[in-house]
């Protein structure tokens, strides 16, 4: 909403000693925020006057048209200016810009020579006075729009400022000038006589026949009102012109305008329809199926029977409380007008607005609540208006009424206090509850209070406890903190989360957050097969782009698309990981249940809207590139044990230790992917990226990838202590020659289980592959580590232990190695 | 070699005589204090304390003295056995230190080279100032709840009081899953998790809930779809507003210092009432500069936004309101992260350009 200086001082009488910031900032504190404050013509110096062309002398030896014109301002001698514009006549009234004068944006008016002659001043277009941006022609003035010599800058209301306040959902008062003087009055606790107040409204001649309403649950009151005679030749005068361009409107027709303005000064949307257009009696219903409009923005709109319309016998003449139609629009010759003046449900408005994707200044007032008593008032105020401006005459009206009384707030005085927490007399509540508009009537114990009839959004204790506050300041609120009870700190979950984070960053990964959204094609880079189950993915109905509809059921895509931008920018050593939800999809996803809210709903309804809602398990990725280790000493490229290392890295700050077995998996490389079980659970895969994946992707050869299901490695359980044996170990080593398809860790197994209980470990030192263990077989070699708990082992304790652990990596075909 | 003498013929020894033994560890301490090296020392000694050593020597003729003069010779070869012993030990550490000291220069390197292998890893902000918030509240006795970000729309909208015609609830705000009469979102905001705190507690509940929210915004340098919040609950007996800015106070001023304190100004939510808009003081102008670009010459900035939690949503979610009562609160996490650290564009946080997540190590 756009409030004009100079209209809302003339409604509410604020000292002038407070400038449009003060203002400005008492809304703020009152809880109205503001876009922007405008001044205008502050930089305007000199006089600015109304003259009639009394002589065009038209100069033909320029290039360009040139009139040599004599004016009068009013003074004893007429003045002779220089004009290159040729839209006015003699006898035209025009604004002249005497020698002296500062334009807006310092354009400084002499007395000087042009074109031969001497040029005593100027004659303005409308951007030269710092009224918009028209250049096309000087102003011409109406003809008895304002005498001879008279202020132009006082006629046009070149020095003004506009405050322009962003109005939430539940303020639509605010969405008038009405609405913010009460505001600027309670701010500065200067009277507010209402104009509402000043308009009689009464119906002299009602015409039951103008109209009728299908259900009043649309529209609970409407007030239809008959004007004629209308002067055609009537113009809209400069005083509502310029009052319509600071609200940001445009003057379209004295009709249109006339309708804009009282919406602007009360609230109260209206339209004006060409009576000499309406056929038969207009009824307020729901649109027809097949019926369709063309509305006043030219576009022709098939209509919904949800749709509420204003219609004739012949059909919809608008969209009710939105925008009017064509067929019905006031033209030239329009001397006939029905004004409808009416309070919609705003739900319906609001639901038709979206639903024809058409927010109107009517449809955006409707929405936010319009004041339930003003229709009869605001049609009479633009009947009057139309009799005023152009010498109309008001032949009959209709008040279909069907309003239903507001209910009382029972409110008790003391409630603000202890909400707040800030102390509010009954005196004060009572003062800012009648600032509001409210009328109470007083209990014992507990006051009735009754919403104006403009604050529909005044409905609970609560509401009224804010209008108290707010009017009050919220700076006078306290800061008290609250004696919270004692905290358990961060759950399990939340510390490994936090834990896998730190691991991560401390082994050289940086962390991406990227965007969950990822497309079909992302995953079918990554080799993917469409039988997957990460392609069952959930689908926005309005994705940012239509490249990424899903949400990503892997990690991998995001990190991916980070890891090409660093590349981009010239890092090639990079190791990058994520941690974030990912989205199952399901096959079976069904609609969810409506839960009502009058109450909570029922365990069973709970659980049964919460079984719908998709599994978003936390997962964690890494991927790396380029050289793992440099240094001036060498370097090292990253390769598949990176990854799984990682891995198990992120799985230790779990608490969890992974196993590792032989994998393929896409994106992996089907002979360097290593799947992560998590005891008889697969939880990941990592290792490196297939080298089709690679080129496809245009990533570093060798680039390596992990992911798993942080979610299923669950949280680390509490140790108990092991017992340590001071004995002294029997170290031996044993090299054994296994089939080159033999996984070491089953071998390690195998030992460690055949040399139960007194082999403590046996660690992998040494592959060797080559000519002498022979083609398709590998010599495997590990230190093992014997001990007892309670003495020292003797050499034939130790030897028959060995035995028992290469007797059963023997089932494995092992075979020690000479 | 001098002849055996007889027990009864007491025989002059020269090389017992005191002159000459004074000459022999004269001798010899000259030898070790002139020897360079351990090597040379090495010679000395065998010259000078060997078994051939000129005193070795000497202490052999003491058996032919006469019993009376064995005693004073013996004395006197023990004196200087112990001179030359002391002397060569004092040399031969004077010659292992020299030794030590000339090995540890010449093993020296040059130990400012570069040691680091790996570039070091980080956290990013985002991550780390979410905890940092965690971390505040939990001293205040808060809990931290999370709730999903692909959300039923009965907690996304209807349980918080948000109606079905409201603006909010159409695709030019939400992200919504496909088919949208499936009544699922990708969560506005982290009020959802009030909701579900709501229905699985029992007051007093302490809360905070930070977590990513969605919004149909494009990318630029101060908006994007995909963002972060910091939820607060409280609903206890007795919770009034000025408890609500007491708390925010001190998130204030633990997250951007001392004397930073935050402003209430009215505003609307469908889920709070009252309600309010949180803003800070300028922390580009303070307030000073009318014509500040940060703050619009306001001198304050809107961080985030708060209120009383509406009865409505307290029914809803199985809160008698006339025992109980709450507020609520929501910041934006970029935000303050921008403010904190003078983030200037958002795309830094999206990116995922190492250079900028490193900048911030693991902790903010």
């Amino acid at each position: 909403m756009r409030v004009p200086l100079s209209w809302l001082r003339e409604l509410v009488a604020v000292p002038e000693s407070f400038g449009v910031r003060e203002i400005a900032d008492a809304l703020v504190r009152q809880g109205l925020e503001i876009e922007s404050v405008e001044v205008f013509g502050s930089d305007l110096v000199g006089e600015l006057v109304v003259a009639r062309v009394l002589s065009i002398e038209e100069l033909t030896e320029f290039k360009k048209p040139i009139r040599w014109v004599s004016l009068d301002t009013g003074e004893t001698e007429a003045r002779w200016v220089i004009c290159g514009a040729e839209n006015f006549a003699v006898g035209d009234l025009v604004v002249v810009v005497k020698p002296g004068s500062i334009l807006p944006g310092g354009f400084k008016v002499t007395s000087r020579e042009t074109y031969g002659r001497v040029s005593d001043g100027m004659i303005c277009s409308a951007r030269e006075m710092g009224m918009g941006d028209d250049h096309t022609g000087i102003v011409v003035i109406p003809p008895g729009a304002a005498p001879i010599g008279f202020d132009a800058i006082e006629l046009f209301g070149l020095r003004d400022a506009v405050i322009d306040v962003a109005v939430t959902p539940d303020r639509g008062y605010a969405l008038s000038m009405r609405g913010i003087a009460r505001e600027v009055a309670t701010a500065f606790q200067v009277p507010f006589s209402d104009p509402v107040s000043k308009i009689e409204s009464r119906i002299t001649t009602i015409d039951e026949s103008l109209g009728s309403v299908a259900d009043a649950m649309d529209v609970d009151r409407i007030v239809l009102r008959r004007v004629s005679d209308v002067d055609t030749a009537a113009h809209t005068p400069i005083w509502m012109q310029q009052r319509l361009a600071l609200a940001g409107m445009r003057s379209i027709s004295l009709a249109v305008d006339i309708t804009n303005y009282v919406m602007l000064e009360l609230g109260q949307p209206l339209h004006a329809f060409n009576g000499g257009k309406v056929q038969g009696a207009i009824q307020v219903r729901r649109a027809r199926a097949a019926e369709s409009l063309e509305t006043l923005d030219h576009v022709t709109r098939k209509l919904n029977t949800e749709d509420l319309v204003i219609a004739d016998s012949s059909g919809p003449l608008a969209l009710a409380g939105t925008m009017g139609g064509i067929n019905s629009e006031i033209d030239s010759t329009s001397d006939q007008i029905i004004i409808e003046a009416a309070h919609f449900n705003p739900e319906l408005i609001a639901r038709m607005s979206r639903r024809h994707k058409l927010s109107s200044e009517a449809s955006r007032r409707f929405e936010r609540g319009v004041d339930h008593d003003l229709a009869l008032v605001a049609s009479a105020r633009a009947a009057n208006l139309f009799c005023e401006i152009g010498g109309a005459q008001i032949v009959s009206a209709i008040d279909i009424d069907n309003r239903v009384a507001q209910s009382a707030i029972t409110f008790n005085p003391s409630f603000p206090t202890k909400l707040v927490g800030h102390l509010y007399s009954a005196e004060v509540v009572d003062q800012r509850l009648k600032d509001v508009g409210c009328t109470i009537e007083k209990g014992v114990e507990t006051w009735l209070v009754k919403a104006p009839s403009w604050r529909p959004d005044l409905t609970l204790a609560e509401d009224l406890v804010e209008e108290v506050a707010r009017l009050e300041g919220y700076d006078a609120i306290p800061s008290i903190l609250p004696p919270a009870p004692a905290s358990r700190g961060l759950t399990p979950t939340q510390k490994t989360r936090r834990r896998v984070g730190i691991t991560l960053a401390g082994e050289g990964f940086v962390e991406v957050l990227s965007y969950p959204f990822i497309g079909a094609n992302d995953l079918a880079a990554l080799g993917i097969a469409e039988n997957d189950s990460r392609f069952i993915a959930i689908r926005l109905a309005n994705p940012i782009s239509d490249a990424a509809p899903l949400m990503r059921t892997t990690l991998l895509p995001g990190l991916i698309a980070a890891l090409k931008r660093n590349l981009s920018r010239g890092n090639r050593n990079l190791a990058i990981f994520e941690m974030g939800s990912i989205f199952l999809g399901r096959l079976d996803q069904r609609p969810l249940p409506t839960l009502g809210v009058d109450r909570a709903p029922s365990p069973d309804e709970l659980r049964a809207l919460m079984s719908l809602i998709p599994e978003q398990p936390q997962y964690v990725a890494g991927l790396m590139c380029g050289e793992g280790e440099s240094s001036w000493r060498g370097s090292r490229s990253v390769d598949w044990s990176d990854g799984i290392a990682a891995a198990q890295s992120v799985a230790r700050a779990a608490g969890a230790t992974l196993s590792i077995r032989t994998g393929s998996l896409a994106p992996w490389h089907p002979g360097r992917c290593a799947e992560l079980w998590f005891g008889d659970r697969l939880v990941g895969q990592a290792g490196e990226l297939h080298p089709r994946v690679v080129t496809r992707l245009d990533l570093p050869s060798g680039s390596v990838a992990f992911e798993l299901n942080l979610d299923a490695l669950g949280n680390p359980a509490a140790v108990h202590s092991p017992e340590i044996s001071a004995s002294p170990p029997a170290i031996q080593d044993v090299a054994l020659i296994v089939d080159s398809s033999v996984a070491a860790s089953d071998v390690t197994a195998a030992l460690l289980a055949g040399g139960s209980p007194l082999l403590e470990s046996a660690v992998l030192f040494d592959v060797y592959e080559g000519a002498q263990v022979g083609q398709g077989r590998k010599s495997l070699a590990f230190t093992l580590t014997f001990r007892a708990p309670d003495r020292t082992l003797t050499a034939i304790e130790a030897a028959a232990a060995r035995e028992g652990a290469v007797t059963a990596a023997g089932a494995l075909g092992a075979e020690l190695r000479g | 070699m001098s002849a055996p003498n007889s027990k009864y013929d007491p025989v002059e020894v020269a090389s017992l005589h005191p002159t000459q033994i004074g000459k022999m560890v004269e001798d010899a301490l000259r030898s070790f204090r002139a020897a360079s090296s351990l090597e040379e020392l090495k010679s000395a000694r065998l010259a000078h304390a060997g078994d051939r050593a000129p005193l070795s020597l000497a202490n052999r003729e003491i058996g032919a003295l006469p019993p009376a003069a064995k005693a004073e010779a013996g004395k006197r070869v023990g004196q200087a056995r112990a001179k030359i012993n002391a002397a060569l030990e004092e040399a031969t550490n004077r010659l292992e230190e020299a030794r030590d000291a000339h090995v540890l220069i010449e093993e020296r390197v040059d130990v400012t080279l570069p040691s680091a292998r790996r570039a070091p890893g980080a956290r990013h902000p985002l991550t780390t100032i979410r905890e940092k918030v965690a971390e505040l509240f939990i001293g205040m006795g808060y809990e931290i709840a999370e709730g999903p970000e692909l959300e039923a729309e009965w907690f996304n909208f209807d349980a918080l009081n948000i109606a079905a015609d409201h603006p909010a609830r159409t695709m030019a705000d939400t992200f919504f899953i496909d088919p949208p009469e499936n009544g699922l979102v990708l969560r506005t905001h982290t009020s959802p998790v009030q909701a579900r705190m709501m229905l699985s507690q029992k007051p007093p509940i302490y809360v905070i809930c930070p977590g990513r929210t969605y919004r149909t915004d494009e990318l630029d340098a101060t908006h994007t779809p995909v963002f972060s919040q910091v939820e607060g609950l409280v609903i206890d007996r007795g919770i009034s507003m000025a408890h609500l800015k007491g708390t925010l106070d001190h998130f204030a001023t633990s997250m951007f210092g001392e004397g930073i304190l935050t402003r209430l100004r009215p505003s609307f939510f469908p889920f709070t009432e009252p309600s309010a808009e949180v803003d800070l003081p300028c922390f580009a102008c303070r307030g000073q500069n009318p014509e500040c670009r940060a703050c619009g010459g306001e001198g304050w900035i809107e961080w985030g936004g708060c209120g009383m939690v509406n009865p409505k949503v307290l029914i809803a979610c199985g809160i008698d309101p006339s025992e109980f009562s709450g507020f609520a609160f929501g910041m934006g996490l970029e935000r303050t992260l921008m403010f904190r650290h003078n983030v200037k564009d958002m795309h830094d946080l999206v990116e995922g350009d190492v250079r900028f997540t490193s900048a911030f190590g693991v902790e903010v």
